[in-house]
């Protein structure tokens, strides 16, 4: 069975792996014409497209042949509405004659003309200004003009770099021809389909065993001590990240299979994050039966890695695509903000202020829920509640993050940092949702002096993909499965100081029963030293513990126990052990 | 002052941290097993890829230097009492103005024919789990003898695959600490783990020219194996004493405050012998917990607090295979006299909890449980306080350390107690 599993689970992923080696495109001018979406840009494009026009290529052709169409694109459109060598000329005569400003510009091309108002607008601060020299007046000129170029031109007439990306990722994914077009079901089942029914069968590993804890061999695993194994899942992680954040352009072969699921869903077509959505999903449901395995003799592992898929499945993925069939607002109900972070970003309140009854409780909720309910059920229950039993990152962790949990660092240098970082995360987070709200509210865009648009794409690129996305899961067979948990996120922040502060959550420490193994230490993901306070009769009180409940699981004497309790005396130390 | 510790086990160490928290006295240990103290409870994991060896060192290598403790890392290999003063391999000589005896155990040798060859191995120390892993490519085990260590050999060994016979002499699994119930359970428990458990089985001899080859067995049987594990029990490892006027019995003879017939000489762990022990403990108790409270105390009497060794009541833990054991206060083997029980289990999942009190007084003296756990605190409060079993059932649920959703035990244990009486 088990060795059924992984020969279902190789030639799936080898075939997902393929994917993207067989998808082939085919454009055709009408094609080209809709994609580019103005007959004039079309036009100006498909001289760059001759040569592949009505013929099955690869991705990289059609990526390569589209980059040159947009260069096209953008070199005639400058040619047409940006200022040429003569123009610039003729502006240099004017100021030559003192003359630079808004009537001679508009008697040489004419009032209404787009240079015209381009100038005005990028130019206006050399208009009758005297020049100390030709060169200085020459490189002014120059510097108005290529604003002008770029920033003018280029995004109205032509193509910038965002329309570049979304019409690079639109042309990519929409012509896809031949084996993949025909075959997205079956393609499909031999890779989703084959891994998860090979991942499943790999539980036989597991159930052959007898209900305990199954950690033999781990230290000497190719994949689960940092061998090669682990590197080589590390690198292809990293790389599917970078690709999902930055080059879904390249991701059309493997967004076009789950097209049948994301009609079925939400009544469109996918896209690079429904599949991202999908295969985490799925790679969740078929890890969480392997954690569930692993664990079965342990209730509290089951009900929670049952509740993680709980949540995954129903309230990240199912209910946002239903709702956007319903044509509400896509919304996950147990996303808390500062985790998501961009809950009070302007699009977002638009569209849920837009979204009528239902949108303006989802606003209410999501307000509620982040400031009120977070804090609440944190000291009851400890961040535990929301980290290993509702979060999408925390069940990722827990679930497909599982085999790799011994990685993390236990030292108190790696704490140290840890806290460094995690704390920096969250005051970013909150500077940068106070300066979106205030630009919201005031209109300002700067906010003691810092751009609050810049603010969140910075945050949006290094914390919300680099970070919980590229580090935070790629790194998993490298440092550990919580990295993003431990080091970066806000919101376990946020609930890890009502944790540590005043909460009726701890570990217990059974009296003077520690051995110092060591296991309970070596198995905590958030590479919390447990057993520096279990063998001094300590309890266990700190931000980071998830309560997943690993190092209790472990622990070969009963020493730990996760509870809730009054939290008055809460680190109380019984006198079984001397400090 | 220079105090002396040689061993940088649990006991030698833990001295070693507490007078550094009480004083400024230089502190040297020295061990010739390791650079560093790590955790011999957790060798068995280290074998079985739990964790690796850096993983039992319970303080990571900076902390030494930081807290001033001196740690050389070779063998005494003669001391002289009188100018107090050892020396080592290397020729160097150490004075001490006290010296701490931390020595540990060494595992008794067995006394079977063949035990000489090669292929024969205790499982004791750091090398011998180094030597351990010479049976990377053996088929089959036969591990003699019952007790904690053997059972543990036994599920390293069977978790890489290898074929494990457990010869034990005794008719019950550890019979000698285990009541009847628990030691069937116990037993029953190793064989549904897939270890070949042979009770009332003496071995006769192990044979092999050179290598091991195989066992004979009491009952004439043969049993092919390429290693046999020798775990007949540890004695207190007094070599390195044998020709000083030390005092020794089965271990180094210590009195109320650790301190041995020579003033400023002190004997802890798993070494050293209780003169008098308090009701209840024995003379030689090599646990990690005994040697961890024999170092709390014998450093607040090193830096001039003196204090009497108290152990309290007696507790211990392990784990045979998948199944965890703990046990709190007085549970004989054979619960007789003034004492008896309650004994209550369950097969699925298997679990048992065993409460002794006194007959006349119904007054609680001691806990075993088997599959489940027990709040240690409230355990040793009952048992010191003298709870009578109807207050102890009224709250047994206070008792549970279960982790949260497990099974609960206690009303199935109170019915079935109230319908015996
Ligand atoms: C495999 C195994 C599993 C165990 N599991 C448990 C358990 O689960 N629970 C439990 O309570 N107990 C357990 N024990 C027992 C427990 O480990 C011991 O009781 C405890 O380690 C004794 O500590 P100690 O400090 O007295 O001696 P040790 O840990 O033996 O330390 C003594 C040290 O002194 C060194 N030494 C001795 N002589 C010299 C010399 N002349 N020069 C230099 N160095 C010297 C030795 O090399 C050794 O490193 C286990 C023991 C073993 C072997
Ligand atoms: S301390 Fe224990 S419960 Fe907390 S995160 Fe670490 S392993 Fe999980
Ligand atoms: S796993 Fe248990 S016995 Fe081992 S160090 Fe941790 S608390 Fe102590």
């Amino acid at each position: 069975m088990n060795r059924l599993g992984t020969i279902l689970v190789v030639i799936g992923f080898g075939i997902f792996l393929a994917i993207p080696f067989l998808t082939e495109h085919n454009v055709s001018d009408s094609f080209i014409t809709k994609e580019y979406n103005s007959e004039e840009r079309a036009k100006l494009a498909s001289s760059a497209y001759t040569s592949i026009l009505n013929q099955d290529i690869t991705t990289w052709k059609l990526l390569a042949t589209t980059d040159e169409a947009i260069a096209l694109v953008n070199k005639s459109v400058i040619d047409t509405y940006g200022f040429s060598g003569e123009d610039i000329i003729r502006l240099e005569n004017l100021a030559h004659n003192n003359s630079l400003n808004a009537q001679s510009i508009e008697a040489l091309w004419g009032k209404g003309n787009f240079k015209v108002e381009a100038f005005k607008n990028y130019g206006s601060w050399l208009f009758d200004r005297e020049f100390s020299s030709d060169e200085e007046l020459e490189s002014n000129i120059k510097q108005v003009t290529n604003n002008i170029a770029q920033y003018e031109v280029i995004p109205k007439k032509g193509i910038d770099k965002y329309a570049a990306k979304s019409l690079k990722y639109s042309i990519s994914k929409h012509s896809i021809t031949g084996l993949l077009q025909n075959n997205a079901v079956l393609f499909l089942l031999l890779t989703f389909g084959l891994t998860a029914i090979g991942g499943l069968l790999m539980l036989q590993v597991f159930m052959d065993e007898k209900p305990g804890i199954k950690n033999n061999g781990i230290f000497f695993h190719p994949a689960k001590a940092r061998k090669w194994l682990g590197i080589i899942i590390g690198t292809l992680l990293i790389s599917f990240y970078i690709l999902l954040y930055f080059f879904p352009e390249y991701m059309g072969g493997w967004i076009r299979i789950v097209d049948p699921i994301s009609y079925k869903l939400n009544g469109s077509e996918a896209g690079q994050f429904f599949l991202y959505g999908f295969m985490y999903t799925t790679s969740m449901l078929v890890m969480g039966a392997r954690m569930m395995a692993k664990y079965r003799h342990n209730k509290y592992q089951l009900i929670r890695t049952g509740s993680v898929m709980f949540f995954q499945t129903i309230f990240a993925f199912l209910i946002p695509e239903i709702l956007v069939r319903l044509n509400q607002p896509y919304f996950d109900f147990k996303n808390a903000w500062p985790l998501d972070y961009d809950f009070f970003f302007d699009f977002e309140l638009q569209k849920l202020i837009a979204g009528g009854n239902l949108g303006m409780f989802m606003l209410v909720w999501g307000i509620a829920f982040s400031l009120i309910g977070v804090p609440i059920f944190t000291y009851f229950y400890g961040k535990r509640w929301y980290c290993s039993w509702v979060c999408g990152c925390g069940g990722l962790a827990e679930t497909i993050g599982d085999p790799f949990r011994q990685l993390s660092d236990k030292s108190l240098r790696a704490w140290k940092i840890e806290r460094y970082m995690i704390y920096s995360v969250l005051v970013f987070a909150v500077v940068m949702t106070v300066g979106v709200l205030y630009t919201y509210f005031t209109g300002a865009s700067e906010l003691l002096g810092i751009n609050t648009f810049s603010m969140r794409q910075v945050y949006g690129a290094f914390i919300g993909a680099g970070f919980s996305g590229v580090v935070g899961t790629g790194f998993y067979p490298l440092m550990g499965n919580r990295v993003w948990c431990r080091f970066g996120c806000p919101l376990a922040a946020y609930m890890g100081i009502v944790q540590k502060i005043k909460s009726r959550f701890r570990i217990t420490t059974n009296g003077g029963q520690c051995i110092s193994c060591g296991n309970c230490s070596t198995y905590c993901e958030m590479g919390i030293d447990v057993r520096s306070y279990a063998q001094r009769g300590e309890n266990i009180v700190r931000a980071s513990c998830v309560g997943c409940g690993v190092c209790a699981a472990v622990c070969p004497r009963g020493v730990l126990k996760l509870e809730n309790d009054s939290p008055t005396n809460r680190v109380n130390t019984t006198n079984f052990v001397r400090r | 002052m220079h105090v002396v510790i040689i061993g940088n086990g649990i006991s030698g160490i833990t001295t070693a941290r507490h007078i550094r928290k009480l004083s400024d006295h230089q502190i040297t240990v020295i061990s010739s097993e390791s650079e560093y103290f790590f955790s011999r409870t957790a060798l068995m994991y280290i074998y079985m890829g739990h964790m690796k060896f850096e993983h039992t060192q319970p303080y990571e290598n900076w902390f030494w230097e930081k807290n001033k403790i001196d740690l050389v890392f070779d063998r005494v290999t003669d001391l002289n009492t009188d100018n107090q003063s050892l020396s080592l391999t290397s020729g160097e000589t150490i004075s001490y103005n006290k010296l701490v005896l931390a020595l540990g155990s060494t595992p008794r040798p067995l006394p079977t024919k063949g035990a000489e060859l090669s292929g024969v191995q205790p499982m004791y120390s750091k090398q011998d789990l180094e030597l351990l892993e010479d049976t990377k490519n053996i088929k089959q085990a036969v591990i003699i003898g019952g007790g904690l260590i053997g059972i543990e050999l036994a599920e390293m060994l069977h978790s890489r695959g290898v074929h494990v016979t457990l010869a034990v002499r005794e008719s019950q699994y550890w019979d000698i600490v285990l009541p009847p119930e628990e030691a069937k359970m116990v037993g029953d428990h190793i064989l549904s783990r897939g270890i070949d458990l042979r009770l009332g089985t003496a071995v006769e001899s192990i044979n092999g020219s050179d290598k091991v080859e195989s066992v004979t067995l009491g009952t004439g049987e043969n049993i092919d194996c390429q290693f046999v594990g020798a775990t007949i029990g540890v004695v207190a490892n007094i070599g390195l004493i044998k020709n000083t006027s030390i005092e020794t019995n089965r271990g180094i003879l210590v009195d109320e405050h650790l301190q041995t017939n020579l003033p400023n000489i002190y004997a802890i762990g798993d070494c050293a012998e209780i003169k008098e022990p308090n009701t209840g403990r024995r003379a030689v108790e090599a646990v990690w917990y005994t040697g961890r409270i024999m170092g709390e105390s014998l450093a607040q009497t090193i830096c001039d607090k003196p204090t009497p060794y108290n152990p309290g009541i007696w507790f211990n833990s392990a784990k045979f295979v998948d199944l965890e054991y703990q046990t709190y206060g007085d549970v004989p083997a054979k619960i007789e006299g003034e004492l008896t029980s309650i004994f209550w289990n369950e097969l699925e999942p298997e679990r048992s909890l065993r409460i002794v009190y006194e007959k006349d007084l119904m007054k609680v003296r001691g806990f075993n449980v088997l599959g489940l756990r027990l709040r240690h605190e409230l355990c040793d409060e009952w048992i010191k306080t003298g709870k009578t079993m109807d207050f102890v059932l009224n709250h047994l649920e206070e008792l549970n350390f279960d982790p949260e959703f497990y099974k609960k035990f206690a009303s199935q244990v109170k019915s079935q107690f109230e319908a015996l009486v």
